[in-house]
């Protein structure tokens, strides 16, 4: 028995059952991400006046990213259009478009996380700060009892910052803000060298990852779940667009809605990212 | 939607197309300017995205022209989302306030 309403609208609803269904499950990713931003609000206003952490992401390359998947979601309904006229190689080639900027979006977002994984905080023994990129982590890394040997030495490139502003219990992050110049911001320049350092000297030694700070765990589940949605998304649409394609010889117009509802997740993705920019990349 | 409504549709999905790009320039730009309190900058940054997010949803989702069965399901989606975002900043007002140690 065949599928009831693929393409005819029921009578009832006014729609085709897959737009129900999209819009049904989109109501649900609605409130999904509206969780993890109302969480966000509540963390924000919830923290020490000036903890908050700004200028830790790189502004030009989220901006860029940003014009990727509006170039994504433009291609999209263009492609959709495309089917609606009877032309399906124009589809073909607009979509393909759509799957190849999916694709730059997913490698610089990895990029920045790449970023981030390799940012360290190192905090020495005598309380200075140093903050910057790794260069190479100096001997270690063997087994020992089932126990992954801590490196003689690390070498960051980076800034310092003196014990006495620890000490005199300004947090770092103001700190930090000095450093947004270097990617974009609105902070001074400040001058970046290298840094060796024996682990036997260093108290702490973190990375930029979720476990981070508060701002980096809410960054990494908003901007980790959001990637999720673009790498399912453009594995659906691949798979329209390639191997099932062969929907648009005998049913063109179920394949035409096919696209329309892959098209309206991936545009509801697009409207996630909307927010996401500016809340997490520039206040 | 009709196949001739579609190709009339190409144009506006192409105005959405630069007035977004457009967007993304104004809200970098506005960021770069120093503006005189946080309030005003994060309503700026928030207007901007609203706007770019009503044209996403209105023209590339087709939401200006959908059957009333999609408005009733956003309306309650609309609902509870914004009791998600509000009934939750409420708590805020029992917390006790901040002070730096």
């Amino acid at each position: 028995m065949d599928i009831p309403y693929t393409v005819l609208p029921r009578r009832d609803t006014g729609l085709y059952n897959a737009k129900l269904g999209i819009w049904l499950f989109l109501a649900s990713e609605v409130m999904l991400f509206g969780a993890l931003f109302s969480s966000y609000i509540l963390l924000r206003v919830g923290a020490y006046p000036g903890a908050w952490p700004h200028g830790i992401l790189n502004v030009p390359i989220g901006t860029v990213n940003t014009m990727v998947l509006i170039c994504s979601s433009v291609t999209v309904v263009l492609g959709w259009a495309a089917l609606k006229a009877n032309n399906f190689a124009r589809y073909r080639k607009l979509q393909a478009i759509t799957i190849v900027c999916s694709m730059m979006f997913v490698c610089i977002k990895s990029y920045e996380y790449y970023d981030k994984f390799t940012h360290y905080e190192v905090v020495l023994k005598d309380g200075r700060v140093i903050d910057g990129h790794l260069i190479e982590k100096v001997g270690g890394g063997q087994m020992v009892n089932g126990v992954r040997q801590h490196p003689e030495s690390i070498i960051l490139h980076g800034v310092e910052f003196p014990a006495e502003m620890k000490a005199a219990g300004m947090a770092k992050v103001p700190l930090m803000e000095r450093l947004a110049g270097e990617h974009g911001g609105h902070g001074s320049h400040v001058e970046h060298k290298e840094y060796t350092i024996a682990w036997s000297d260093t108290a702490r030694v973190q990375n930029y990852g979720p476990w981070h700070n508060t701002y980096l765990a809410i960054y990494f589940t908003m901007t980790g779940l959001h990637a999720l949605h673009v790498i399912g998304g453009a594995l659906v649409m691949g798979w329209i667009w390639g191997p099932g394609a062969k929907l648009w010889k005998t049913d063109p117009e179920r394949y035409t809605n096919r696209v329309e509802v892959s098209g309206l997740f991936w545009h509801f993705v697009d409207l996630v990212w909307i927010f996401l920019f500016p809340i997490l990349y520039l206040l | 939607m009709s196949h001739h409504d579609a190709q009339k549709s190409i144009k506006i999905y192409l105005f959405v197309f630069a007035s977004l790009i457009v967007g993304t320039i104004l809200t970098v730009g506005a960021w770069k300017v120093h503006m005189p309190t946080v309030f005003i900058t994060v309503l700026v940054a928030l207007v901007i995205a609203s706007v770019k997010a009503s044209l996403v949803a209105g023209w590339f989702m087709h939401l200006a022209s959908e059957q009333k069965m999609i408005y009733a399901i956003l309306g309650f989606t609309a609902f509870f989302f914004l009791g998600m975002m509000f009934l939750t900043l409420w708590a805020m007002t029992d917390a006790p306030t901040h002070a730096l140690p």
